[in-house]
């Protein structure tokens, strides 16, 4: 077993998960069942390949090469306003669950 | 699926007044009344902006103005995009009461183009699933047997075409979500190239895999609704500064001369005999219409959907890290601290295959697994683009089936978290990619379940795609 119980407590915690009893014992089962799977990947020596994190720049087109810059030289001119206005506050304050007129509202996060 | 009822049609009866788009979005209110309670395609209806809509094209109309490309015609949003004011949910519970601020790029050029926005289709909890299943609310059926999965995510959308209560619907692709359910339901499903279409209020799944586009009648139909969305957004820098050629003309170009790759991992073990009867005939439909067929080796794809779930998982463990219960979206109640409410806010909302989803991901980037998991998948996933720049070296466009199987019936998998995945494994790999694909019906199994035949072309080469599979859906 690649994965123990500890190791989905721990994870949990990092994913900020509680997850009960009945949800750990499933997790086990399926992440140690997916890792297996995945070993699929230890076959392919990929000592010399380069990652791949996203596609742009990576294309080959239809007619001929195409100039996509990729995703780092993509930049805009400096506008003052921004793209678009910020969304007023009432607005974005409307989905909230528990707001006043300016602030989300959470518990308390320093005891004093 | 009345495949009369095309956007050309809607839209050229709306122009010529034998029809308005009111009576045709009322008309599709009905039938969604009557038949999407045995369907469970919709989540939500937006029937006062559908028909506020409406009524500017029926004005429009009325005094002789040309109409545009998508004049009237009613359509479904996957509730993965955004909506202006009308609740966008993703399929989770941990966004049931959420109301947008803004709209989706993509829905709000269909809307500038005419469209008239039913409502939000259903779909697996943040488009996680291949079935529909793990939708927060309640599965869909498929229209086609209603014992059956539509497939998945985009299920809602492929369902609502294929019962005609939408002309035509938007999906998102991330391992396959608009080409399967597509394939399940017996609709054309396109996934645009990596970068075509701004993802700009795409709620976000995996970000260097997910992708908008269009389930529609006909291919047709699929080039007009690409044509509207692509190109390039200032609001999502990953789309891509590139000309969007006019699909819908280049769709008359012959396909004679033109070298499809037949790809023999697309056809091995695991693929149904009906399937695979039906694809190989669909081949050789296209090699009697003067396409040349030529054997090609894309020889990782067994690796592609390990490869998918670790890459997918982690960029969605980073991504879901936003629903905290503070800005929007559920929050748990007689919560005493702060990390409390992250917690349990997040156990609340997510369902099962999301949480699992979470776990894997933050495990394949937890200290001590990120080089054998995370970097491991990222240097396969750059072997499998390799095998496509080999493949296209020879090829203008490579078949394959969409699917292994027909639509399977609800509950037959669901227990099973990597028989479902293996549900995706012809369509991962061109979310990985970055490539084009489509997926248009090639025939019958004996029960009477569509089959799909999937196209796959160069990056930003969707005219060819679209093009084999309007030449297909032609002769066919």
């Amino acid at each position: 077993m690649k994965v123990s119980e500890k190791d989905v407590a721990y994870v949990a915690e990092l994913a900020n998960l509680d997850l009960t009893p009945h949800e750990r014992e499933g997790m086990l089962r399926d992440l140690n069942s997916i890792l297996d799977y995945v070993d699929l990947l230890n076959e392919v020596d990929t000592s010399n390949v380069q990652p791949m994190a996203q596609v742009s720049g990576h294309e080959q087109t239809g007619e001929g090469t195409i100039q996509n810059r990729s995703l780092a030289e993509v930049s805009r001119a400096d506008i003052l306003e921004g793209l678009r206005p910020s969304l007023p506050q009432d607005v974005a304050l409307a989905n909230a669950p528990d707001a006043d007129q300016t602030f989300f509202r959470v518990p308390k996060v320093i005891e004093r | 699926m009345n495949s009369e009822f095309t956007i050309d049609a809607v839209r050229t009866a709306i122009q010529e007044r034998k029809t308005t788009a009111f009576a045709l979005a009322e008309e599709h209110y009905a039938r969604i009344e009557k038949e999407d309670p045995h369907i469970g395609a919709f989540l939500t209806l937006c029937k006062d902006r559908a028909l506020e809509q409406a009524d500017r094209i029926d004005r429009m109309a009325a005094e002789g103005k040309p109409l545009p490309p998508l004049g009237g015609v009613p359509v479904a949003i996957k509730d993965v995009m955004v909506t202006r004011g009308v609740r966008s949910t993703a399929g989770s519970k941990a966004l049931d009461n959420f109301i947008p601020p803004y709209d989706c790029t993509a829905v709000a050029r269909l809307e500038a183009a005419g469209a008239v926005i039913l409502g939000k289709t259903n779909c697996d909890e943040f488009a996680m699933g291949s079935s529909n299943e793990n939708s927060g609310f309640h599965p869909v059926h498929n229209p086609r047997d209603l014992s059956r999965v539509p497939g998945g995510s985009s299920g809602g959308s492929a369902a609502a075409v294929a019962a005609d209560m939408a002309v035509a619907a938007l999906g998102s692709d991330t391992g396959g979500s608009i080409r399967q359910p597509a394939s399940f339901c017996g609709v054309v499903g396109l996934m645009p190239t990596y970068g075509r279409v701004s993802r700009y209020g795409l709620i976000a799944f995996a970000s260097s895999l997910d992708h908008i586009g269009p389930l529609t009648k006909t291919v047709n139909d699929a080039a007009l609704i690409l044509r509207t969305i692509a190109g390039r957004d200032p609001m999502d820098s990953t789309s891509a500064d590139v000309p969007v050629p006019d699909y819908v003309v280049e769709l008359d170009r012959p396909v004679r001369g033109l070298k499809l790759g037949v790809a023999k991992e697309y056809f091995g073990d695991g693929l149904d005999a009906e399937v695979r009867r039906a694809v190989e005939s669909a081949i050789e439909k296209l090699r009697s219409l003067g396409c040349e067929i030529v054997p090609v080796s894309l020889p990782h794809t067994r690796y592609a959907i390990p490869t998918y779930y670790l890459i997918a998982t982690a960029e969605a463990s980073a991504n879901l890290a936003r629903y905290d219960g503070v800005r929007y979206g559920h929050r748990a109640t007689g919560v005493k601290t702060l990390s409390d409410m992250y917690r349990r806010s997040r156990d609340e909302g997510f369902g099962a295959e999301v949480k699992r989803r979470i776990m894997l991901g933050t495990y394949a980037l937890s200290a001590g697994y990120y080089d054998a998991y995370y970097l491991k998948a990222q240097k396969v996933r750059a072997l499998l683009a390799q095998d496509f720049v080999e493949a296209f070296h020879t090829v203008d466009a490579i078949i394959t089936p969409t699917a292994p199987t027909a639509a399977f019936r609800l509950g037959e998998k669901s227990d099973d978290p990597l028989a479902m995945y293996l549900a995706d494994i012809y369509t991962v790999t061109a979310d990985l990619v970055g490539i084009p694909g489509i997926s248009v019906p090639c025939g019958e199994t004996k029960e009477k379940l569509p089959v799909g035949l999937q196209i796959l072309g160069k990056h930003f080469d969707e005219a060819t795609v679209l093009r084999v599979a309007h030449a297909y859906e032609r002769s066919a």
